[in-house]
């Protein structure tokens, strides 16, 4: 019979359209923004900084290397370095950036930044609900507005927070645990060349041999 | 001006121009702006009633000079410019770049990343051909139902793309020497899932439409394309099997690890719609074959080759071209490189632009509607023509 | 398929005059390619794609390269007058290699599943001499390939039958994909924090004038 084609097809539709009340496989539609769907762990949209602790400056982990700068695919990153160093997270002096501006409106989310910094400090964020009435001035994100801290990217990807948490509290442990054996070390060493050298009257000698002078020490990490 | 010697009545110059007819010859200029060109495409034709007496295809509007772009470029900031070449299948983009680049530098990829590599290219093959059925659908006018059906099969296949990569459309997954990262907790599970009920869609869909008499008599008989015309046009893809041409660079090259699959690969008789559109369910069926046992054989191990570096990448000198079935044809990339860190040439080989050169040999004598369908056979993105 | 040594041979055999060369390819892809004089091109073609040991009936990518001039700088001894006496003095000449455009095809055969063979073709220089025997009537494939390497790169390519230009528009001038293509800068931009971008824009659009102090 001509027509039994369209037949199946509208007893398909059919299916579909009872079985939407019923099932929910066929009901796919997720009224949002009442509803929203559940966030996924990997999702990225647009880069952010990190940084530990709850002063954004003093914590920030960038320290203007100028990857992310050269390898981004179409350069929508801008870094200027500080003319000073501040301490990082095993003590170290390191610059920090001065100026840091990504371009919302180039960026094309391709997380290359994220996987060449050595540093731990750009991360892909998950806010997709970017709107804003600004065109041109809200598009460039500065470091304030890209600063986000540590407990937030916890919050968003807990898994690979969680390893980078851990992996740097190792590296400051291991740090520490060095910079303790190095004072050790030394202390020993003056001690030892305290205990060595014969007491001697002239002045210039009894100056060394103060036990109350205080004796040189290296400058303990924050 | 001679024309090639296997199409004989095959219009040479240039523009549709009416100087020398006697009837009324009407030229008009489909798309841009239309719905049904997939994308900004035109088409000049002219139009003797009903009838295609001439059909010029012109494209460029989304030119983006990626090739250009990629010369200034390092090789690893291309990749993501490579998603946005066919912008439905951006997995197997990055994995025909990839390809390359490992043949180029001369890079090993270990067998995990290998197996997913197979895993996301067959999800992109069922998504590609799972959206062109819907489209298909839709440009003959069934106004949204075959699309949305297709479409919410399509978002699983995202969902799980998202949960690997971080984007569901731009992936920017492969590296050269493997993958960027390793399988996310739960994802083969879930994939496993995602394939079982596929074939319950499929046949979902066979039966809402394979037999439906409309369909029927709007694809079969529209479009013919003759095999040698096929094979001397270098067209490739589900385009040349529905010829009968048996052609899979799956097969041919056996690039990857397709040579442990069993699949078959489907060839139609006519050449016409109906057997495009036929051989793109077959496809999705026996890429559900390869999925089933991708999935249940992945091998644990690194996902990258460790002497692959992701800064400071300088292939030797030299060049090479590398090119695996992308689900719309024949996906190549032609890379010269000259030492440095970027390519000297970079050169994309579209399946979608060289698909269409038959495009007028194919809709001469046929409507106007009878256009909207062949060209939703042929299954273009404007991304990948203009690139 | 056979190694290119013995597809050259063949094709020497069988078209006369035609002279081939086999260019070396240092990559770990090995993929070594044929060069071909333009007047013999055709021919060679018709006989790649007619010999039934290669069959080679699927052209998959044509691509067009651009090899600008060379110079090199080299440093040699001269015999010069000087104050009188003659002597030797070093001096630097420019050697001046000319380039040329190129075009490569990908051969690969459907029916008997083999290939890569690849040919090339180059004109003489980058400016006048820039013609080239299209290979449409061999491998119909190979008609919109061309028209862009003809829109992107400026090869002429006689005997094909549409040469316009494909991905640029109509009244386009030069060519976009060569090494020493400038872009204009009076495109239409938006103002975006990127200051470049604002510079040339103020280079081209009317700066407002100052409000004269009214006496």
């Amino acid at each position: 019979m001509l027509g039994t084609g369209i037949i199946k097809g509208l007893a398909e539709t059919a299916r579909n359209f009872i079985g939407s009340y019923t099932d929910p496989e066929r009901l796919v539609t997720v009224e949002y923004p009442d509803q929203k769907l559940p966030a996924k762990e990997n999702a990225r949209n647009f880069p952010f900084l990190v940084f530990d602790g709850d002063d954004w400056e003093k914590g920030l982990r960038c320290v203007a290397c100028q990857i992310c700068e050269k390898e981004c695919p179409p350069q929508c990153i801008y870094i200027e370095k500080s003319k000073d160093k501040k301490p990082d997270h095993l003590g170290k002096p390191q610059f920090y950036p001065a100026i840091f501006n990504i371009d919302v409106s180039v960026c094309m989310s391709c997380q290359i930044c994220v996987e060449v910094c050595p540093f731990e400090a750009i991360k892909m964020d998950t806010a997709f609900e970017l709107s804003t009435g600004d065109r041109f001035d809200a598009l460039l994100l500065r470091k304030d507005h890209l600063a986000k801290s540590n407990d937030y990217y916890n919050s968003i990807h807990p898994t690979e927070a969680g390893e980078i948490d851990a992996r740097r509290a190792e590296e400051r442990a291991k740090a520490e645990a060095k910079a303790k054996a190095d004072a050790e070390a030394k202390a020993k060493a003056a001690a030892a060349a305290v205990t060595e050298k014969p007491p001697d009257p002239t002045a210039a000698t009894a100056q060394k041999t103060n036990p109350d002078a205080p004796s040189p020490e290296p400058p303990k990490a924050n | 001006m001679s024309a090639t010697d296997l199409a004989a009545n095959y219009n040479t110059t240039g523009k549709p121009d009416s100087a020398d007819i006697q009837s009324d010859v009407l030229e008009v200029a489909m798309g841009p702006h239309h719905p049904s060109t997939h994308g900004v495409f035109r088409m000049d034709v002219a139009l003797e009633g009903e009838r295609i007496i001439k059909l010029k295809p012109v494209f460029g509007y989304l030119h983006r000079n990626h090739e250009k772009i990629a010369e200034n470029t390092s090789y690893l900031a291309s990749m993501p410019y490579t998603d946005r070449l066919d912008y439905f299948c951006s997995m197997t983009n990055n994995w025909a770049y990839a390809l390359s680049v490992e043949n180029l530098a001369g890079l090993q990829v270990p067998e995990r990343a290998e197996y997913i590599r197979v895993i996301t290219a067959e999800l992109t093959r069922l998504l590609n051909h799972t959206c062109l059925v819907g489209f298909l659908l839709q440009d003959m006018g069934a106004l949204g139902t075959p699309l949305m059906y297709a479409f919410r099969e399509r978002e699983k296949i995202l969902d799980l793309f998202e949960a690997l990569s971080g984007s569901r459309m731009m992936c920017n997954y492969m590296r050269f020497g493997g993958c960027r990262c390793d399988l996310p907790a739960g994802w083969l599970e879930q994939a496993k899932l995602v394939v079982a009920n596929y074939p319950r869609f499929l046949d979902e869909f066979e039966r809402l439409l394979s037999e439906n008499e409309i369909l029927i008599a709007r694809t079969q008989g529209v479009g013919v394309l003759p095999r040698e015309l096929a094979v001397n046009a270098s067209v490739t893809g589900p385009m040349l099997r529905a010829c009968g041409v048996n052609y899979d660079i799956r097969k041919v090259d056996n690039y990857g690890i397709y040579d442990r699959f069993e699949f078959r690969v489907p060839l139609g008789d006519h050449g016409d719609v109906f057997d495009r559109y036929m051989i793109r369910v077959l496809e999705m069926r026996e890429s559900l074959k390869i999925l089933n046992k991708a999935l249940a054989e992945i091998p644990d191990g690194p996902v990258i080759d460790p002497k692959a570096k992701l800064r400071g990448f300088r292939p030797k000198a030299g060049e090479a071209y590398g090119r695996i079935e992308a689900p719309k044809g024949e996906l190549g990339f032609y890379l010269i490189s000259d030492g440095g860190p970027n390519p000297y040439r970079y050169r994309v080989r579209p399946p979608s632009l060289i698909n269409l050169t038959i495009l007028e040999d194919m809709c001469l004598g046929h409507t106007v509607a009878d256009v909207v369908v062949i060209l939703g056979s042929v299954d273009i993105v404007l991304g990948e023509v203009d690139r | 398929m056979e190694t290119l040594e013995e597809i050259k041979a063949r094709i020497e055999a069988a078209v006369s005059g035609a002279q081939l060369e086999i260019l070396a390819n240092d990559s770990p892809s090995g993929q070594r390619s044929l060069l071909v004089d333009d007047n013999h091109a055709l021919t060679v073609a018709m006989f790649l794609r007619n010999d039934p040991g290669l069959q080679l009936d699927y052209c998959s990518n044509v691509t067009g390269v651009d090899w600008p001039d060379k110079v090199e700088k080299i440093k040699t001894k001269v015999k010069k007058v000087v104050d009188g006496a003659e002597q030797e003095v070093e001096e630097t000449i420019e050697k001046r290699t000319p380039g040329f455009l190129e075009a490569v095809y990908h051969l690969y055969s459907m029916s008997l599943k083999h290939g890569p063979a690849i040919l090339r073709l180059r004109t003489e220089n980058r400016t006048d001499k820039v013609h080239l025997p299209s290979l449409t009537p061999v491998w119909r494939g190979a008609e919109f390939q061309e028209r862009e390497i003809f829109d992107l790169y400026g090869i002429v390519f006689d005997g094909h039958p549409d040469l316009r230009r494909i991905l640029m528009w109509d009244g386009f001038k030069d060519h976009p994909m060569r090494k020493d293509y400038v872009e204009p800068d009076d495109y239409e931009y938006e103002p975006t924090p990127h200051a470049e971008v604002l510079e040339k824009a103020r280079a081209h659009l009317p700066q407002p004038q100052p409000k004269e102090a009214s006496a």
